[in-house]
């Protein structure tokens, strides 16, 4: 009974700010530019694709995937807001005082953000197959849409936006203040896991390391990422397993929740 | 279940209820009991450590020491809490961009409660036209009515109310007053904090007044009335204060003549007629309650 209402409260909380839909649209929007872009090099209509060697079989993959490998931050965000948006507006007194297992709050934000953030991903996976698919129709090149492998790769695509969003909970635990969680977000996301990325190319025994990092492990658990593509040939050895990405991207979202509902969670609400 | 309705009123007991932010000892060894079907006045000067207590009484701050129940049963162990206890803490609890209808279909979710309740208790506090508008839009006083909205919410038997008159205009004032007396005629139990004894006094029955964190009276509103003084002078100041002392009341110098406590004006006029001592002045005053709780908190009020 507690666990069903907090579920059903929490659906309600998110579902009645429009928080939830404005940053829908912005992942649409975002999502299409970026796969509109692409596809359009890509299908041949934009000049520089041949030469990239980047037309080719892997090419639909590589499009469609934009809705997790430039979307995966609004899932975060999102999780991240549900938690310190109650402590900015002070809505943890009511929160807490309707549910005041603080444990059972959590665990029903962690599902309810799970479930938004399979929503975003099937949203933003929508936009970038619309317009991806129709550039590649209309350049005459293959959708890819006839293999399986591509729906396999979708459904991997839409989990890991839902583990994003777990993680953007954990986030959000950890860091309760706003404005600190996005800049610690934004940076990590922008330039600290980019910047380590990229040097493990270079560095020797760096790019083990850098295999465990958030974004890392997501790009592996999608099987397919522009940004991956573009570090050259060997990178996909700097990729882990897609199913060893995926248990990588849940460990740090399970991890970063425990650490935050045994810290700030637990906190005194005055 | 065969138990009584929750709208029975419960008892709330405070035990050695203590809290220390860092070095701030903001409530120390508190103990109070509220009983069933009465309405309590919290009272104590801002800064005394109401807010602190009732936050502990409802499990969003952890005590340092102590424990605090309702009905024997700590806050966070209750099944469905809002069906028990209704709480309006301080003004700002809630998200601008939500609507109040929304904001209370929150509440509600997560403990069962029929959404019909919710236009219910927003017909009772008088925000029915306002519940589609988003609270960010609200004045003081009308996010106070909410606040009490989501407090009888679940229908509880039970009220923890923090500074509910604070932000509200005469009529809301009045308002106010009605809703607590009509509460507790329905034989609920609530308990009301203010840091001003007018505020409350025609609506308590009992007063636990803290102020420093710590209890400074306990009982009901005609024990916390001290009788008030009676001023008096004479041309003979001295022999006065020496008539009334060996009469057992006590003298200090007051506006005009001297101030008497511990004795009525009767017995200070037969003690000066007794010491011989003629009298320019006898006027009995009455301290009144504001008075009282004035000297009291004042009192116990410094660290
Ligand atoms: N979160 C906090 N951190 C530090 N000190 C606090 C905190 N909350 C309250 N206090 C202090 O505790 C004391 C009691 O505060 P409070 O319970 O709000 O009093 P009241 O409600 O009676 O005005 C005050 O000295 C206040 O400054
Ligand atoms: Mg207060």
């Amino acid at each position: 009974m507690r666990f069903t209402g907090a579920l059903r409260s929490e659906f309600t909380k998110l579902l009645t700010t429009r928080m939830w839909w404005v940053l829908a649209l912005i992942l649409v929007v975002y999502v299409a530019f970026t796969a509109a872009a692409l596809g359009a090099t890509f299908g041949g209509i934009l000049p520089g694709g041949d030469e990239a060697g980047l037309v080719g079989d892997g090419a639909p993959a590589l499009v469609y995937s934009v809705a997790v490998t430039v979307g995966y931050v609004f899932p975060v965000i999102l999780g991240t807001l549900s938690i310190t948006g109650e402590v900015r507006h002070q809505t943890l007194t009511p929160t807490f005082l309707t549910t005041p297992r603080r444990g059972i709050v959590l665990a029903a934000k962690l599902v309810v953000l799970f479930v938004f953030g399979v929503f975003y991903g099937v949203v933003a996976l929508a936009t970038s197959v619309a317009v991806g698919a129709g550039l590649f129709t209309l350049g005459e090149v293959s959708t890819g849409l006839d293999d399986g492998e591509i729906w396999l790769m979708f459904a991997r695509a839409v989990l890991a936006m839902g583990i994003w969003a777990v993680i953007g909970v954990g986030l959000g635990t950890l860091i309760p203040n706003q404005i600190a969680a996005i800049v610690v977000l934004l940076a990590f996301t922008q330039f600290v896991e980019p910047i380590l990325r990229t040097a493990g190319m270079f560095v020797e025994g760096l790019s083990e390391v850098a295999k465990f990092l958030p974004g890392a492990a997501g790009d592996a658990l999608v099987g397919a990422s522009v940004f991956a593509a573009m570090s050259g040939p060997d990178a996909s050895g700097a990729l882990l397993e897609w199913w060893q990405g995926g248990l990588v991207l849940l460990g740090i979202a399970v991890v970063v929740a425990l650490i935050g509902s045994l810290t700030t969670w637990r906190k005194d609400v005055t | 279940m065969v138990t009584a309705s929750d709208r029975d009123g419960r008892t709330i007991e405070v035990r050695g209820l203590t809290k220390r932010f860092g070095a701030v000892a903001a409530v120390s060894d508190l103990s109070f009991t509220v009983a069933p079907g009465t309405v309590t006045g919290f009272l104590g000067p801002n800064g005394a450590g109401k807010t602190t207590t009732l936050r502990m009484l409802l499990g969003l701050v952890e005590p340092s020491a102590g424990t605090a129940t309702i009905g024997g049963v700590r806050y966070r162990d209750l099944p469905r809490p809002i069906t028990t206890v209704g709480t309006a803490l301080e003004a700002a609890s809630f998200h601008p961009g939500r609507t109040a209808r929304n904001h209370l279909r929150v509440m509600a979710a997560s403990s069962g409660v029929p959404s019909s309740r919710v236009d219910a208790v927003l017909a009772l506090v008088g925000l029915s036209d306002y519940a589609t508008r988003r609270v960010g839009g609200y004045s003081l006083g009308m996010r106070q009515r909410l606040g009490l909205a989501g407090a009888l919410l679940g229908d509880p038997g039970v009220l923890v109310l923090d500074e509910p008159v604070n932000g509200l205009d005469p009529e809301g004032i009045r308002w106010i007053r009605t809703f607590l007396r009509d509460l507790a005629a329905e034989g609920r139990t609530v308990l009301v904090s203010s840091h001003l004894l007018s505020e409350v006094q025609q609506s308590v029955d009992r007063l636990v007044i803290i102020a420093g964190g710590r209890l400074v009276y306990e009982g009901t509103l005609d024990g916390l009335d001290t009788g008030g003084t009676v001023l008096v002078d004479a041309p003979d100041r001295a022999a006065l204060a020496a008539a009334i002392r060996s009469a057992g009341g006590s003298v200090e110098p007051g506006d005009g003549g001297l101030s008497v406590t511990g004795l009525d004006a009767t017995s200070v006029g037969a003690a000066a007629l007794a010491a011989g001592v003629p009298l320019s002045l006898l006027m009995p005053r009455q301290g009144g309650l504001e008075q009282s709780f004035l000297d009291i908190v004042g009192g116990g009020g410094s660290r």
